[in-house]
């Protein structure tokens, strides 16, 4: 068993950040320039991180899978970033809003580290407008804040549709910055394959740079993940094609815990499933939900007729709509957060009331429309319905949007320490690939927050204090050992993966698994089910290692073994997520058992139980992982049932 | 629907390419045609043929990574979309369709479709940020920006840098990349000061890399899947001249 211990440092909660930076240890500027930090990954948490460590006078080397570091993940985020400015005077504070993400987190999020982002979190709207992020503004010049995602203050700042790619881009240029002043190297299109661990501590990576198939060691006084979460997995996802869990998987396998897997979020907006070919799904912000209703028709016979195409949705008169949202959360309607607006839309399509496929439900604006002005609503979402229009073909000024819940965040993740640390010394991780900040569901424009908290304002502090025992540690030399047998290690297991030379492409195996994933530790969970899953992936693992078939070699660029790596990641973190999901007998947040909910449906939390982090410890291949827990301590909140009833 | 489908195949950056040609069939219209590119590997794979490498990520038009140059055209041939986000229903049943590397000599082919684009980072690295490091700086809302100047910075900064600009021009011209990075800049207060060095530097840097000049033409914004304008190469020259004159 590894001992947990969160070194949350004393004091009250508030005094907490600034206790810890006035007594931790710095590392001076002449020291600085003899230590090296990696960092996988450039979205928004791993650019940041690059940047401010290059502008702090380490020398930083940046790695990401993508042709160009601008092109991460981070950048498809559309909503907005939270920060507790309370611009719009309207009762917004840091407490405030670290209530709302714990309170939004369903008590599963560590109280100290929630503190400490929302605390930063103004701090982030500076940077970036500093940076020349173009947020949108009022007409008086000053910046424009929204109400997003259910919250009762407007704390959301936003650039149009885009607000991940804008601070993407921000900090991409921050980075860059540093590339052409020497402090940050960057190695794009080049994947991490392994962690090199030397006496304890990481000490670098095994990489293969993904046009001429080498394979690369590098060292790191420090390593820092920043490589997103693992909702690919699940093949059908709004995350990118190349967005995958293995570098946390590989690092897990070293020895550090894995915190939460099966604490997924399921964004309620997407646009639904339409074929077999699917690749992907593309989420419609959530932000529509501020204007757009939510229903299904009452009567069964009106769902049937809608789905063999005989009936259309104008056709259904007003009363004989379910606005099922409305009905069941009337304090909050439309605005209820993800995880519970997810369930509503899958409990209804399950009672056999869905549309289109029969897996979706309307989102509808023609009262907004009639109420507002088609000008206004074309001026809010006009991109949105111009992205609607282009996929589905059908124009949502006049029929109501189909939506369906889809895969969108992970918030388990590698456990971290309160300094963002690993159990693994040296070895970081920081933004969507932590476990700390959003509990069992994250809230809407919380991802952006805590990516760019890590990535600015957290890591550069708290990894000095790691590093500065570090500063008589010399550069380590890639030809020591454990740098060699590590590589033996990657290059074995490649050969292995295009040595089955099977009949199933990677593709068909990952969407096979991917299904099953969706099915058993979806968007509600059992017992029956989870047991079952854990058999059947392991099954699929089998069947993965002996049947599938990657053209092409390792020396040259091959996509199909960079994604077979990946898979292979995938379906053993399945199985992981599916033993999580299986042991915390309670429903909370993402996480949904059918065995514990109200006669009304309603998640049922076990705080006597339930109430710490799991973290999951490998114990070899083949061998059940060890459950290590975190007690989870709120002593400044109080700790009460989620209500968006009333 | 079924599709003949002539597609650029070259092993690596020094071998000679070519045009293979392959069908398709019972492609549903609402595919997009990197789905259908999905399907047409997949054909390969199960013939134990080596399938077709291009650049491609989100596919939802925002991370710019893909870059195909259908029937002529950046992004192919449906406006204001990447090729992530063209469907195959905007093409005619049993067509013949050209899919070709972007074309410039600054974006070398690596292999079949996908090209080496990192000139653009470099472009970026030359100036193409404001320089302020991480803590220090004023609240965000002490230096007003007029809306007008938000707006029109932001319509510059939805550059996804995916290169059609440069694909598009028959000078492989970088300049309305560099104009919308300048552009953005030069209108917000933050970005101002160094207005005039960042013009010079990117442009000094964008020459190095082999792109040529703009002859205003205007295909980049015709092809542009944000719709970026052209009045931002103005700006960029305004930026450029006043600069040059001191």
């Amino acid at each position: 068993m590894t001992k947990l211990d969160p070194r949350i440092p004393a004091g009250p909660l508030a005094e907490k950040w600034t206790q810890y930076k006035a007594s931790q240890k710095l590392v001076n500027p002449a020291n600085k320039r003899k230590l090296d930090i990696i960092v996988v990954g450039t979205g928004l948490a791993g650019a940041s991180a690059a940047a401010s460590l290059g502008e702090l006078g380490f020398n930083v080397k940046a790695f990401c899978y993508q042709d160009s570091p601008r092109r991460a993940h981070s950048i498809a985020a559309q909503g907005g970033i939270n920060a507790a400015k309370n611009y719009p005077n309207d009762g917004d504070s840091v407490y405030r809003l670290y209530y709302d993400t714990i309170k939004g987190g369903d008590y599963r999020a560590r109280e100290a580290n929630v503190y400490r982002l929302a605390e930063v979190s103004g701090n982030i709207i500076d940077q970036c407008v500093a940076q020349g992020v173009p947020f949108a503004r009022e007409y008086g010049g000053l910046l424009d804040n929204r109400s997003f995602g259910g919250a009762q203050v407007s704390r959301t700042f936003y650039a149009r549709g885009q607000t991940g790619q804008q601070l993407l881009l921000g900090a991409y240029s921050a980075m860059m910055r540093q590339v052409k002043s020497g402090k940050v190297k960057l190695f794009p299109r080049t994947e991490m394959l392994d962690l090199v661990i030397i006496d304890g501590k990481a000490r670098g990576i095994i990489t293969r740079n993904l046009v001429t198939g080498k394979i690369e060691r590098h060292f790191g006084h420090a390593v820092v993940l920043a490589t997103g979460g693992y909702g690919r997995a699940f093949f059908l996802s709004t995350n990118a094609m190349g967005s995958n869990g293995s570098a946390a998987w590989q690092v897990y396998k070293r020895g550090a815990c894995y915190a939460n897997p099966a604490f997924v979020q399921i964004h309620p907006t997407c646009i639904p499933v339409h074929g077999d070919y699917q690749s992907k799904l593309t989420l419609m912000s959530e932000s529509l939900r501020n204007d757009g209703r939510i229903w299904v028709p009452a009567r069964k016979e009106d769902a049937e007729a809608l789905r063999n195409g005989t009936m259309k949705p104008q056709d259904i008169a007003e009363e004989d709509r379910d606005y099922y949202l409305e009905r069941r959360y009337p304090a909050f309607g439309n605005l209820v957060p993800r995880d519970v607006a997810s369930r509503a839309a899958k409990e209804r399509c399950d009672a056999g009331f869905g549309v289109g496929s029969g897996r979706a439900v309307y989102l509808d604006f023609k009262d907004s429309i009639n109420r507002l002005g088609k000008h206004v609503i074309e001026e809010r979402y006009g991109n949105l319905f111009q992205m609607y229009e282009k996929i589905v073909d059908e124009n949502p000024y006049e029929s109501p949007m189909m939506i369906y819940p889809a895969i969108h965040y992970c918030m388990g993740g590698l456990w971290v320490d309160y300094e963002l640390m690993t159990t693994i010394p040296g070895l970081f991780a920081i933004g969507e690939c932590n476990f700390s900040d959003h509990g069992a569901n994250r809230l809407g424009a919380s991802a952006l927050m805590q990516g760019l908290a890590d990535g600015y304002f957290i890591l550069p502090y708290t990894i000095q204090n790691y590093l500065a025992a570090d500063i008589l540690t010399p550069r380590i030399p890639v030809t020591h050992d454990a740098f060699a047998s590590t590589e033996d290690q990657v290059r074995e297991r490649l050969n292995k993966l295009l040595q089955v030379k099977g009949k199933q492409s990677v593709d068909q195996l990952h969407r096979k698994f991917g299904h099953r994933l969706w099915d058993w530790v979806g968007m509600a969970r059992n017992r029956e089910g989870l047991m079952h899953a854990i058999n059947e992936f392991a099954q699929l693992h089998e069947e993965f290692w002996s049947d599938v078939r990657i053209p092409g070699g390792m020396d040259e660029m091959n996509p199909e073994l960079e994604k077979a790596s990946r898979v292979a990641d995938f379906i053993e973190t399945g199985e992981l997520m599916a033993r999580d999901a299986l042991q915390r007998e309670e429903s909370c947040g993402g996480h949904f058992r059918d065995e514990f909910q109200t006669p009304e449906g309603e998640a049922t939390r076990n705080d006597d139980g339930f109430m710490f982090v799991s973290a999951w410890e490998y114990a070899g291949p083949g061998k059940e992982p060890v459950l290590n827990k975190e007690p989870l301590v709120y002593e400044n909140i109080k700790v009460q049932t989620r209500n968006y009833k009333i | 629907m079924d599709f003949t489908l002539k597609i650029w195949r070259q092993e690596n950056a020094t071998a000679r390419g070519r045009f293979e040609t392959y069908s398709v069939s019972g492609i549903s219209p609402d595919c997009s045609f990197l789905e259908m590119l999905d399907l047409l590997n997949q054909q390969l794979i199960d013939k134990v043929a080596v399938p077709i490498c291009f650049d491609h990520d989100c596919r939802e038009g925002i991370c710019g990574a893909c870059s195909l140059y259908i029937n002529g055209r950046p992004h192919g041939p449906d406006s204001g979309v990447t090729a992530c986000q063209l469907h195959m229903r905007k093409f005619k049943d049993k067509d013949t369709i050209i899919v070709e590397p972007w074309r410039a000599r600054p974006f070398p082919i690596i292999r079949d479709l996908v090209v080496d684009r990192s000139a653009f980072d470099k472009i970026i690295q030359a100036g193409g940020y404001i320089s302020v490091s991480t803590g220090g700086v004023p609240d965000a809302n002490t230096i007003p920006v007029p809306h007008a100047d938000a707006e029109t910075a932001m319509d510059a900064a939805a550059c996804i840098g995916c290169g059609a600009c440069v694909a598009a021009c028959k000078n492989a011209s970088a300049m309305l990349f560099v104009a919308a990075k300048v552009s953005q800049f030069a209108l917000l207060p933050q970005g101002k000061l160094e207005a005039r060095q960042r013009a010079i530097n990117m442009v000094a840097e964008m020459d190095a890399l082999g792109f040529g000049n703009c002859t205003n033409t205007g295909a980049c914004e015709a092809e542009c899947p944000k719709q970026i304008s052209i009045s931002h190469i103005a700006r960029l020259n305004r930026e450029f001249l006043k600069a040059k004159m001191g």
